[in-house]
């Protein structure tokens, strides 16, 4: 962590520190509206930062971490809704039960040699088959959707995630930042440069004499972790969960579209990734409704276009490109 | 009891042709120019509505639209290989997932707006004639759409097998290096591959439209439907690609009849899984060297 931060100059010191401070006092000038906007950013810093561990570091793509996100929110919502568990207990059984899947993923993916887009089918086929799944277990309203009820009484128990638009702002504000640091801290941890060497050349890594299976088992395993907390948020956050919402592969590809674009395999990738993406679909919204344009896949053509001409011009993300054009990291010598 | 099993398993069978067709074009994309078309379902959509509309607008039947859209899809394959796509291959994955994923959202965005989010029947005056053979009850369209599929099939085997460029482009798959070496030009036969994956599927969208209605979502869920196909039957072997489809085919009909239609595609992706850990070469994939 330290050492991220001695690696930067005085000029991306001093822009990392603005950044911080300026969310930290975000709420005190942001509308209702741009506080939504804000907090879902940092919703997708936090689980674009949990996925770039295990893509951007330890090189394993997968793209069905809606998985874990779905997992993560409806066992915290049935918990609470069922039993009257909050989320602050809830959430152990919650990341239980998605590292638990992310360890059959993983098991099941690295003990057979499983790499690269067929990993990446993998985890898609569990993804689908648990959406599926989801939608005809009736305990947790199949299809139909499972709600948390809004509750006057309950409106301050911030303990239990009841909380106001500002309190879940802090909360994502806290996942976002503390994700960050955990990221900075095992990139420059034994198990990081593991990550790095599978990534690079897994047979040299082993040569080399690394567990290349138990290092990528804990990819997954911090990642999927990691991933569930965000579905709790969300689940608290939106009140309302539905299998073909949280689990569909489109979550997948929501979440880890911040990191790819933003840069994959740095800590402040998924950061800027996600600080482009949200607010540009933001924008598209206001700028179509604006132009009169009541088409509802309008935004999303655009949206599309903005992918293509970003991966065909900086494939390796925007931060990369963005540091060394002003001038952030120190050159090493 | 017995008939309605048969019934079943044959419906199955028939529309598992097309889910090869469709397959066999994205078979070839990923066998020789290793490339992840994410946006191969979404092209199949388009098909879909390119032939609805030939049949609503000038009473063209979509078995006879299979061939122009087929040809147009081949233009536009090859011509997206050539100026977009080519820079991307051999990247790495998540890059070319990247492009083909926002070339898939404008695909099936522009649907959307065009003709709207709800599904669109075909409406085939033959749409509920069927042939009675002994106990066996099956759908006319059905019959034609495998028919067609197979003849496609055929005609791609063929040209796989004898002619000079099938034979340059198999090359290109079994040894790039050694297929540059003796002077193949690798990119032209990239462009040729990917217009006749795009072909393909462009082809069996048109048959789609005989048993299925036209929407906008089905663009994701064939994308997913074709890669379990190619991975289940074996990366390269374009036999695998259709017995793969055949056997996804009738395990969604007998799933569909058994337990629920909505839970259909839970058992191809219980397949998918169980062939990834058990075989993941797939069935008649070669064992990698």
């Amino acid at each position: 962590m330290i050492s991220l931060w001695r690696d930067m100059n005085r000029r991306g010191q001093v822009t990392v520190a603005l950044a911080f401070v300026l969310l930290l006092f975000a709420p005190v000038a942001a509308t209702r509206y741009v506080l939504s906007v804000l907090t879902l950013i940092l919703y997708f810093v936090y689980v674009g930062q949990a996925w770039n561990l295990m893509m951007g570091y330890a090189g394993q793509l997968s793209l069905g971490h809606a998985l874990y996100v779905g997992l993560g929110g409806y066992v915290s919502a049935a918990l609470w809704v069922h039993f009257g568990i909050g989320p602050w207990l809830g959430v152990f059984p919650a990341v239980g039960i998605a590292a638990a899947f992310g360890a059959a993923i993983g098991w099941l993916g690295f003990r057979f040699g499983i790499e690269g887009v067929y990993f990446a089918l993998l985890t898609i086929a569990f993804a689908e088959f648990t959406r599926i799944g989801f939608d005809h277990i009736g305990f947790v309203g199949g299809a139909g959707g499972l709600f948390i009820p809004y509750e006057q009484s309950r409106l301050g128990e911030w303990w239990n995630l009841r909380g106001s638009q500002l309190f879940f702002y802090y909360l994502a504000f806290c996942l976002a930042v503390l994700a960050v640091l955990l990221t900075a801290l095992l990139a420059r941890s034994r198990l990081g440069y593991q990550w790095l060497a599978i990534r690079e050349d897994e047979t040299a890594a082993r040569a080399l004499g690394i567990d290349v299976f138990w290092a990528k088992m804990k990819a997954v395993l911090i990642s999927s972790s990691m991933t569930a907390i965000g579905g709790v948020f969300y689940a608290f956050y939106y009140n309302s969960l539905f299998p073909a919402q949280l689990f569909d592969m489109s979550r997948s590809i929501e979440l880890i579209l911040g990191p790819i674009v933003g840069g994959l395999g740095t800590v402040f990738g998924p950061v800027v990734g996600a600080f482009i993406l949200t607010p540009v679909g933001e924008l598209l919204i206001s700028l179509t409704e604006k132009a009169g344009i009541n088409a509802p896949g309008a935004k999303a053509i655009f949206f599309g276009l903005i992918l293509m001409t970003i991966i065909y011009l900086v494939p390796t993300g925007v931060w990369p490109w963005l540091s060394q054009r002003l001038g952030f990291t120190r050159r090493r010598s | 009891m017995l008939s309605i099993w048969l019934n079943v398993v044959v419906q199955g069978i028939l529309t598992g042709l097309l889910y090869g067709l469709m397959a066999l074009g994205l078979s070839a994309i990923f066998g020789v120019v290793r490339l992840v078309n994410f946006a191969h379902g979404e092209f199949a959509v388009v098909a879909m509505y390119a032939a609805f509309v030939l049949f609503r607008a000038w009473g063209v039947d979509p078995l006879v639209a299979m061939l122009p859209i087929a040809l147009v899809f081949f233009v536009v394959g090859f011509a997206l290989q050539r100026t977009l796509i080519n820079s991307f291959v051999g990247r790495p994955d998540h890059e070319q997932f990247i492009l083909l994923v926002g070339l898939a959202i404008v695909l099936v965005n522009a649907v959307l707006i065009v003709f709207g989010p709800d599904a669109q029947p075909a409406n085939l005056p033959y749409a509920f004639d069927s042939y009675m053979i002994g106990p066996l009850l099956i759908d006319k369209v059905r019959v034609y759409a495998a028919v067609a599929a197979l003849a496609v099939c055929a005609a791609l085997f063929g040209f796989f097998r004898f002619t000079r460029t099938g034979t340059a482009i198999r090359a290109c798959a079994d040894n790039l290096v050694g297929a540059a070496v003796i002077g193949l030009d690798v990119r032209r036969l990239y462009a040729i591959t990917f217009g006749i994956g795009l072909a393909c599927v462009g082809a069996a969208g048109s048959l789609m439209v005989t048993i299925a209605d036209a929407v906008p979502s089905l663009g994701p869920a064939y994308t997913l439907l074709a890669f379990t196909i190619v991975i289940i039957g074996g990366l390269g072997s374009m036999a695998g690609a259709l017995v793969a489809g055949l056997l996804i085919g009738v395990s969604e009909a007998l799933a569909g009849f058994l337990i629920a239609p909505s839970m259909k595609s839970m058992f191809s992706f219980a397949l998918l899984i169980a062939v990834l850990v058990l075989r993941p070469q797939g069935l008649l994939g070669k064992k990698p060297a």
